[in-house]
């Protein structure tokens, strides 16, 4: 979707500022939002859609206004209304409660079992490539354009690079196909391969000198040129 | 301090939501609060930027080491005991005199997890995420670093699900640190690609 979290090249964001000697959480509720929604992914939460579109489905404003964990809270929350685990009418409720009582915790339920599922997708190496059999399409070296498309669902093609032109420098391999068809029409895994782009290509005059971007380009986001 | 603001809410009203959240889910047998307490005691200290600079360490004082992690990101991090979420595929990118890596993602956040922790804010800011494509020198005077017109710069859009980590150079002066000194010296930021690793004797 051509969405405000589609960043690359805007202006009027300001200076990058940095914080020293950052905290991991600079506020308790941040850990218990990443642990939450961490739990809530084998209950399939996201299905059948993902994370990132849910996040991306926040209006533009609500985007802008929230913060990293703020996003992924109202996505998760937004995921678990939509899964039917909660309804809107127990959030309100719930944090009315917690709004009169607010030295109340959350009651705890306690499960080793659990814990050792989660700790275990924590550090699981699960490999992104897919043994289909299918052959890349693209050799290095080839030059090729960004398709132009304009999806209305999640894809991970940026707008920046749309219609532009590069070089294959690396196959990767063949991973699932991201992009969700607002349609339902499912998506086989395809080569990704790293494609190189000249700053004057994508920015032209503005282009800083002597710079290059590199990004991963499914077979469906390129043609040859 | 900081002109962004981060937190555009009352802190409060996210941690009354999150509360809320965790609340009914516990009750409806969906999460353990265990569970949840060992997802962030992880992050807090057992996932972060310290693993990163284990691997660059090893890279600068063991050469067929660093021959694998520039080939094989992946298996060479898993080496030395680093695998996990958001860490399924990692390249890693060699700083030179000639060229400087950077490593953004326009689109969210990406980062890899299991060598450096959870991103750090400035990362995930809007600033960074749409700037660091377009005006990459500039972004990088922001950090204070300024590179030679000669420098080749590569930004890395961390658009997929390969993650993306820079090897800095070893500075000058070091050849007589242990290991341990050397990892004590690897900040985080140089692993980004937005700050080099400053030899000691400069600090």
């Amino acid at each position: 979707m051509n969405g405000i979290h589609d960043m690359g090249g805007m202006h009027g964001f300001g200076e990058v500022t940095h914080e020293e000697n950052e905290p991991v959480f600079h506020e308790s509720w941040e850990g218990r939002v990443m642990g939450i929604r961490r739990s809530l992914v084998k209950h399939g939460i996201f299905e059948p859609y993902n994370f990132r579109f849910t996040v991306e489905s926040l209006s533009p404003s609500e985007y802008l206004n929230s913060s990293y964990y703020e996003r992924h809270l109202r996505a998760t929350e937004n995921g678990a209304i939509a899964k039917g685990f909660i309804t809107r009418e127990e959030m309100d409720e719930r944090m009315e409660f917690f709004r009169q009582n607010p030295d109340a915790l959350p009651e705890r339920r306690e499960d080793p079992k659990e814990s050792e599922q989660i700790q275990k997708i924590t550090f699981m190496l699960e490999p992104l490539h897919r043994d289909t059999g299918a052959t890349p399409g693209f050799n290095i070296g080839d030059v090729v354009r960004a398709r132009n498309i304009n999806p209305q669902g999640h894809t991970r093609l940026p707008r920046y690079i749309r219609g532009k032109t590069g070089i294959v420098v690396k196959y990767y391999g063949n991973h699932d196909f991201p992009d969700i068809d607002m349609n339902g029409n499912k998506s086989e895994p395809q080569p990704i391969y790293s494609v190189q782009f000249d700053a004057e290509e994508l920015w032209g005059a503005s282009a800083e000198k002597n710079q290059l971007l590199f990004i991963d380009m499914w077979e469906g986001y390129i043609e040859p040129a | 301090m900081s002109t962004e603001e981060h937190h555009h809410h009352d802190e409060s009203y996210a941690e009354l939501r999150t509360k809320a959240l965790e609340s009914l889910l516990v009750e409806k047998g969906l999460i353990a609060s265990n569970a949840i307490d060992d997802v962030v005691r992880t992050y807090e200290q057992d996932i972060g930027p310290m693993n990163g600079a284990k691997v660059v360490v090893k890279a600068w004082t063991d050469p067929e080491y660093k021959k694998r992690l520039l080939e094989e990101g992946t298996s060479a991090i898993e080496e030395v005991g680093f695998t996990g979420a958001q860490g399924a595929q990692i390249v890693v990118l060699e700083n030179t005199d000639d060229i400087h890596n950077m490593v953004v993602c326009t689109l969210c956040s990406c980062y890899p997890w299991p060598v450096l922790g959870l991103p750090p804010s400035w990362y995930k800011s809007e600033a960074y995420r749409s700037r660091a494509v377009v005006e990459p020198r500039a972004v990088l005077k922001d950090f204070g670093l300024e590179l030679d017109p000669a420098v080749n710069v590569r930004v890395w859009d961390s658009n997929s699900e390969i993650r993306y980590m820079v090897l800095p150079q070893r500075p000058s002066g070091t050849d007589g640190m242990t290991e341990e000194e050397l990892i004590e010296i690897v900040g985080r930021d140089s692993m980004i690609g937005v700050a080099i690793v400053e030899s000691p004797t400069i600090v």
